[in-house]
């Protein structure tokens, strides 16, 4: 090792010039894909919008103006009005909390499934390896919809068990992609030192082979956001998700769907927008795993 | 490879064994049940259609009993439909999502296939960009954006073809393209992925400089190993694809088992749960199985393996 330490403790035991770590090499690739950056950026922006947006407003997601239902986009309401007379960009605003909080959060409930039970399962090996991944390969033979309903249904309609239930699904790959890499990793010798070393299984898993998957976890993560948002909206559409008046991203297309043949921006402002977030998600996933160069989730 | 597909055969029966009973107690442990509805029965009433349907034998009876019926085939009666049975409610609708869903897929093999390997061939054209630029649309838009939007415009603007039912020859058009759509868009992404790493290798420099055409080159040399993502990607696939979409089915009015999957889950209908589950596991093992076949056939180096 050099004098310059990496500036990130968990960076893997590569050899590094000065100052330039895995971590910084892999920033500079990102910073260079136009893409990544454009998907990056949009998304920063649209969550700045969602979160800081509706503080700006006169109008709040609830306030109905019956009066004014079904106004087309104007001055006074830029996205226009739905049939209670509310003002949808606001709507969409507050929608896009929900959806980019339950993306991110579900997500994370998703990955920390996953990663530890891959984890687990990769390091243990043998008998034990082969019962949990059985267990994988069975939950994935469910049809996810059911089980979500069931989940939704036996945990109550709440935004926090929400996350529970589609993290729940949703951890399977994520589990199957952790195991992978940890078999391959712990043949390696940096393992085989903190074994002879006389360290715990679980200090080895979680100080030394959870901090070298990092580079697959992001990646992954990433792509299971977008995954995570369409199970929200499909939930919105059945009518399970957030319930009125709170709006989702995915109940007002719903919303929209329904009446789209006389007032078309009830559909198409709220769907452009999630689908800009699922292609910005998308850039920027695909550009973290090129500058990760990340081979195990490519599929 | 007889043995191999009738060892992984016999290995269903376990795996269909753990999802019954997964599938059984978790219905059961769900509140509510199928005769909890908006007008409430009486308790007379209540207790008598318990009686009937067995729902009043311990858990377990009902499970061992459950159990019985299943091996001879027979999923037991439906509780939301009265005087059918899952069986029937399956012939019934399966066929539709059937038709739909092979439709669908010939349209993502027609359009997603094609179009990646063309982007492939052209890597960094404005061809390839083209590609892929439609793949990310389809993978980016979901399908309760795009189907109503197809059925405004095509269905409703210009009146071309129908936007509900499943009668006519019309009917089929739109929500085959909207499932298809999405389903092209996968493959395109994968075929032009898989196709790329293998137009790397080392063997397909040595074809290239043995003068063979680009043509040949494709699809005599670097195909087959390229479409090994996609396999993997179609097995599952064709599994959910085949047994219907719920947002295509309820966009279009389609009498499908896809919206079955919702309501008998929302329904509380627990043995149509279950068949369905049943039905959806096993298509999924087999696919898999497929697969694997499949894997081995493109790749002759897993067979030793």
């Amino acid at each position: 090792m050099t004098a310059a330490s990496p500036p990130i403790s968990s960076a893997p035991p590569v050899a590094t010039e000065a100052g330039h770590s895995l971590w910084s090499d892999a920033w500079h690739r990102l910073r260079g894909n136009r893409l990544a950056v454009f998907g990056g950026g949009v998304l920063l922006l649209l969550t700045v919008l969602c979160v800081v947006g509706p503080w700006f407003s006169h109008y709040t997601y609830n306030e109905q103006e019956l009066s004014n239902a079904f106004a087309p986009p104007g001055s006074a309401h830029w996205l226009g009005t739905d049939q209670h007379g509310r003002d949808l960009l606001v709507r969409i605003l507050y929608g896009g909390r929900i959806s980019l909080g339950v993306g991110l959060c579900a997500t994370l409930v998703a990955l920390s499934i996953g990663v530890v039970y891959g984890a687990i399962s990769g390091y243990a090996g043998n008998k034990t390896d082969a019962l949990m991944m059985r267990f994988v390969d069975i939950l994935y033979a469910l049809p996810f919809t059911i089980f979500v309903i069931l989940l939704m249904v036996f945990l109550g309609r709440n935004i926090v068990l929400l996350f529970v239930a589609i993290g729940a699904v949703e951890w399977l790959t994520m589990a199957r992609i952790v195991r992978g890499q940890v078999q391959s990793l712990k043949k390696m010798e940096f393992i085989e030192a903190a074994r002879a070393l006389g360290y715990s299984p679980r200090r080895i898993i979680f100080r030394h082979l959870l901090p070298n998957l990092l580079g697959p976890v992001i990646v992954y993560a990433t792509l299971t956001i977008p995954s995570v948002m369409l199970l929200e909206a499909f939930l919105g559409f059945l009518g399970l998700g957030v319930q009125p008046p709170m709006s989702s991203w995915g109940t007002l297309i719903k919303d929209g769907a329904d009446k789209m043949e006389e007032y078309w921006w009830l559909l198409v402002f709220p769907g452009s927008l999630f689908s800009l977030t699922l292609l910005s998600l998308n850039f920027l996933g695909d550009g973290l795993r090129d500058a990760l160069d990340v081979r195990a989730a490519k599929d | 490879m007889l043995r191999f597909v009738v060892r992984r055969l016999l290995q269903l029966i376990p795996v269909l064994f753990v999802i019954v009973t997964l599938t059984f107690f978790m219905v059961r442990f769900v509140p509510g049940g199928p005769f909890t509805a908006e007008k409430a029965v009486s308790p007379e009433i209540l207790k008598n259609l318990n009686a009937h349907y067995g729902l009043d034998q311990p858990l377990w009876r009902q499970y061992l009993s459950y159990l019985g019926h299943l091996v001879q085939g027979d999923f037991g009666p439906s509780f939301k439909f009265t005087n059918r049975t899952v069986n029937e409610i399956i012939a019934a609708k399966l066929p539709v999502s059937l038709e739909l869903g092979g439709l669908a897929l010939g349209v993502a093999l027609v359009v997603g296939l094609p179009l990646g390997i063309l982007a492939a061939a052209r890597r960094n054209t404005w061809l390839d960009y083209l590609c892929t630029a439609t793949g990310l649309i389809g993978i980016c838009v979901p399908t309760f954006v795009l189907g109503p939007i197809l059925a405004l415009v095509f269905g409703i603007y210009l009146r071309w073809f129908n936007v509900s039912g499943w009668e006519y020859a019309d009917d089929r058009v739109l929500p085959s393209l909207t499932l298809g759509f999405v389903y092209a868009a996968y493959l395109m992404r994968l075929t032009r992925g898989g196709l790329l790493e293998v137009l790397n290798l080392d063997f397909i420099r040595t074809a290239r400089a043995k003068g063979a055409s680009e043509v040949r080159i494709i699809f005599r040399h670097a195909l087959h190993g390229g479409l090994a993502p996609v396999v993997s990607f179609l097995g599952p696939a064709i599994a959910g694809i085949l047994t219907g979409s719920f947002i295509i089915e309820t966009i279009f009015q389609i009498p499908g088992l896809g919206r079955e999957f919702v309501t008998s889950a929302t329904n509380r209908d627990y043995t149509l749960v279950v068949g369905l589950v049943v039905l959806y596991a096993t298509l999924i093992v087999v696919m898999n199985l497929v697969v694997d076949v499949v894997q081995v056939w493109l790749n002759p180096k897993l067979r030793f393996e």
